[in-house]
């Protein structure tokens, strides 16, 4: 069996589970992938992959495994071609489908090749043939939409080139997309608290009524627990300068977070490359409208989940030096990172969301402090799914 | 796949992309759920009518809502006759089995016959939900301890479960499903789509139509994009509007029927204007 192609799956990042790889076996067994290698494509796509936003990384790992299949001229249009035509992909025998039950691509292959030789121009084999003709179950007279031939039509396409045209990389959630996908994201938050948490002091009528009749009539009382959302966010950013290429996907942060109205309290907090002995309360990080850091901690419960958004880039002296903030008309009497790990301290669930993608973070400018940083919180890409691992990890206590 | 088992391909109202078809085929032979996806008003709830009917089967409808539980699709028993009763009436309130109600899938399971059942909008629902579905869906069987029976589909039904991706779904739910992402129609698709509503339509006015809708698609910053449906009414009333097709794109007319926000219909109207110059006031024309 092509297990081979199921490592190659996740490690294109599709998650592809046992499970449903044994659900492909069985498909195979039954024949469903029509013995073509579109057939297989899109059997192992809607069998596998879970997620539309996994589509296109199934098409580049399809494409990656498959390739040579096609791009071998002996095995291009004229396999494929042979294929719609010697195999009717609905119905196969009991032998044609045992053969297919291995359905090892280099066994598909060679035999594949050896029909070739075997059998010089088309053939039909008569009766195999479904319905071409009038013969369709939904072959009504006059306009007909869905085609009167059954499957097949598409036998010939390549499923290499179908991989190949990537039409779903617009999907893909690890590129930064936009607001609404901030707020699905975001709505994840709200789950969390709701069911597992605090006491039962909500009159549960349904279960009451239902444990009162099935004591036959003695009143018995059924408590739940009430489904209020507990969640409290804090939303500390980065404004400085460096940030500037990130504004607008910070911007869409920043609306998802104003729109999510789950949340039992939202605060916002401003930062400029790092945080010193002040934070401020606007983005434009004027001394006149600063707290100080130390009251934010007093003021915030350690139950606030703290996400954090910044490129985490600056110069190490910024990070590490007292006197290291960057503007010149302030002092700090600690070093930043000691403030950071005050923070990431006090706060049972933090986070980092890097606008950075994280592919980089080796390589930017800001590697250094970035790797520091990395060392106190948990840090994510600034993108959908970065926000999504982010928000899992936030749900559960460091 | 069984030798003489019907395949899906469509019907006539309803236009299914070869590989929808091929995903509904391999959801049935496997007997396995089939989740669906994609954006609004891509027929994800049509698609099961559309199967039932091709099918020639029946089609049972689980309409989700924020309050349904698992438990509703399997069977309620309702406490509160049987108390009621047990209080003021005369029935006999021993026997239980009068208070059991068969949920959707309780109805699906005891069907002589092969039935499809849709569970829609699953994703209304609570998180646990789905999960809590898992094992019933998987044997096609559940128990109701307060009668001691065991209910056992006696067809496994074919399962259409749709999303609109409110709310993520468990791996655990997710694992056992076959899963379709329903894309947005191309052009040509939609041609058709159009057509199986419309057959009497001319081709100018649907040609014209559908440039301008997916022009339309294609503006940047839309809240909501317009989707099959209301393209399909707004087909309609250029139809009834009389419209003269040559004036589609460049007017627009009856904008509102495709764009329902007023923020959207704002920035369609300006991007019309940045796309037509020196258009004498069409914006009159527009209704909303
Ligand atoms: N492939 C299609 N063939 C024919 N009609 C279609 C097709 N797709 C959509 N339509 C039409 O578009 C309309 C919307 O379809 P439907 O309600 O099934 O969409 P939906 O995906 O369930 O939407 P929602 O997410 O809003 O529930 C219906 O009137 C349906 O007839
Ligand atoms: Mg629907």
């Amino acid at each position: 069996m092509f297990i081979d192609f199921f490592y190659l799956l996740r490690s294109y990042g599709v998650p592809v589970s046992l499970t449903e790889w044994m659900a492909l076996v069985e498909a195979l067994s039954l024949g469903l992938a029509h013995s073509s290698l579109y057939g297989f494509y899109c059997l192992a796509r809607t069998v596998l992959v879970k997620s539309e936003a996994h589509y296109d990384r199934y098409d580049q790992a399809f494409q990656h495994y498959f390739e040579g299949i096609e791009t071998s001229p002996e095995l291009t249009e004229k396999v494929l071609e042979w294929l719609e035509n010697a195999l009717p992909p609905l119905r196969i025998s009991p032998e044609e489908r045992r053969q297919f039950q291995e359905w090892d691509l280099d066994e598909l292959r060679r035999q594949l090749e050896e029909r070739l030789k075997e059998q010089k121009g088309e053939h039909h084999g008569g009766g195999r043939w479904i319905g071409t003709g009038g013969t369709s179950p939904f072959g009504h007279s006059g306009y007909h939409p869905a085609g009167v031939r059954l499957g097949g039509s598409s036998v010939n396409k390549s499923a290499v080139k179908v991989a190949a045209e990537r039409k779903f990389r617009d999907f893909r959630t690890d590129e930064v997309i936009g607001v609404r996908q901030f707020e699905v994201a975001l709505r994840k938050l709200r789950q969390l608290s709701s069911r597992v948490e605090g006491p039962a002091d909500e009159l549960d009528v349904d279960e009451t009524i239902k444990a009162t009749a099935e004591k036959g009539g003695l009143l018995h009382l059924a408590w739940a627990r009430s489904r209020k959302n507990t969640v409290k966010v804090i939303l500390l950013m980065d404004s400085g300068g460096s940030m500037n290429p990130f504004v607008h996907i910070c911007t869409q942060l920043f609306i998802a977070m104003n729109r999510a109205s789950h949340f039992k309290d939202l605060r916002f907090f401003f930062f400029h490359n790092c945080v010193y002995d002040y934070i401020y309360l606007d983005p434009t990080c004027r001394p006149r409208n600063a707290i100080e850091t130390e009251s934010f901690l007093n003021q915030l419960d350690p139950d606030y989940k703290l996400i954090i958004v910044g490129d985490a880039s600056m110069a190490p002296s910024e990070l590490l030096m007292i006197d290291g903030i960057i503007d010149w008309s302030m002092s700090n009497s600690e070093p930043g990172i000691l403030w950071l790990k005050r923070i990431a301290a006090h706060f049972e669930h933090a986070i980092w969301l890097n606008p950075i993608l994280s592919e980089y973070w080796e390589w930017t400018e800001g590697a250094y402090t970035i790797a520091r940083i990395k060392e106190i919180f948990p840090m994510y890409e600034l993108t959908v799914e970065g926000l999504d691992q982010g928000i899992k990890k936030l749900k559960v206590k460091k | 796949m069984p030798e003489n088992c019907q395949l899906f391909v469509g019907t006539k109202d309803y236009i299914a992309a070869e590989e929808l078809q091929n995903s509904v085929n391999i959801s049935a032979a496997l007997g396995r759920p089939l989740l669906i996806k994609g954006e609004p008003g891509t027929g994800k709830t049509m698609l099961a009518r559309s199967i039932a009917e091709g099918l020639q089967k029946e089609l049972i409808v689980w309409n989700i809502k924020s309050t349904t539980k698992a438990q509703d699709g399997l069977y309620i028993y309702d406490t509160v006759q049987r108390l009621y009763d047990s209080q003021f009436g005369d029935h006999d309130v021993s026997e239980i089995s009068h208070y059991i109600k068969l949920g959707k899938l309780g109805e699906a399971f005891t069907s002589p016959e092969q039935v499809v059942v849709l569970i829609d909008e699953i994703d209304k629902a609570d998180l646990e939900f789905p999960n809590d579905l898992l094992w019933e869906l998987d044997v096609m069987s559940f128990n109701i301890p307060e009668t001691g029976e065991t209910i056992t589909a006696r067809h496994r039904p074919i399962v259409v479960i749709t999303s609109n991706a409110e709310k993520e779904l468990p791996d655990a739910f997710l694992r056992r499903c076959i899963f379709h992402y329903i894309s947005f129609p191309d052009e040509k698709m939609m041609k058709e789509i159009v057509h199986v509503h419309y057959p009497d339509l001319e081709d100018k006015l649907l040609a014209e139509a559908i440039k301008a809708f997916y022009w339309v698609r294609s503006i940047h910053g839309l809240q909501k994009k317009p989707s099959t449906s209301e393209l399909l009414d707004w087909v309609q009333a250029l139809t009834v509007g009389g419209i003269d097709p040559e004036k589609i794109s460049s007017e627009l007319p009856f904008l509102g029927v495709l764009l329902k926000k007023d923020r959207d219909f704002k920035v369609a109207s300006q991007q019309m204007s940045g796309r037509v110059p020196n258009r004498k006031a069409p914006m009159r024309s527009f209704w909303r």
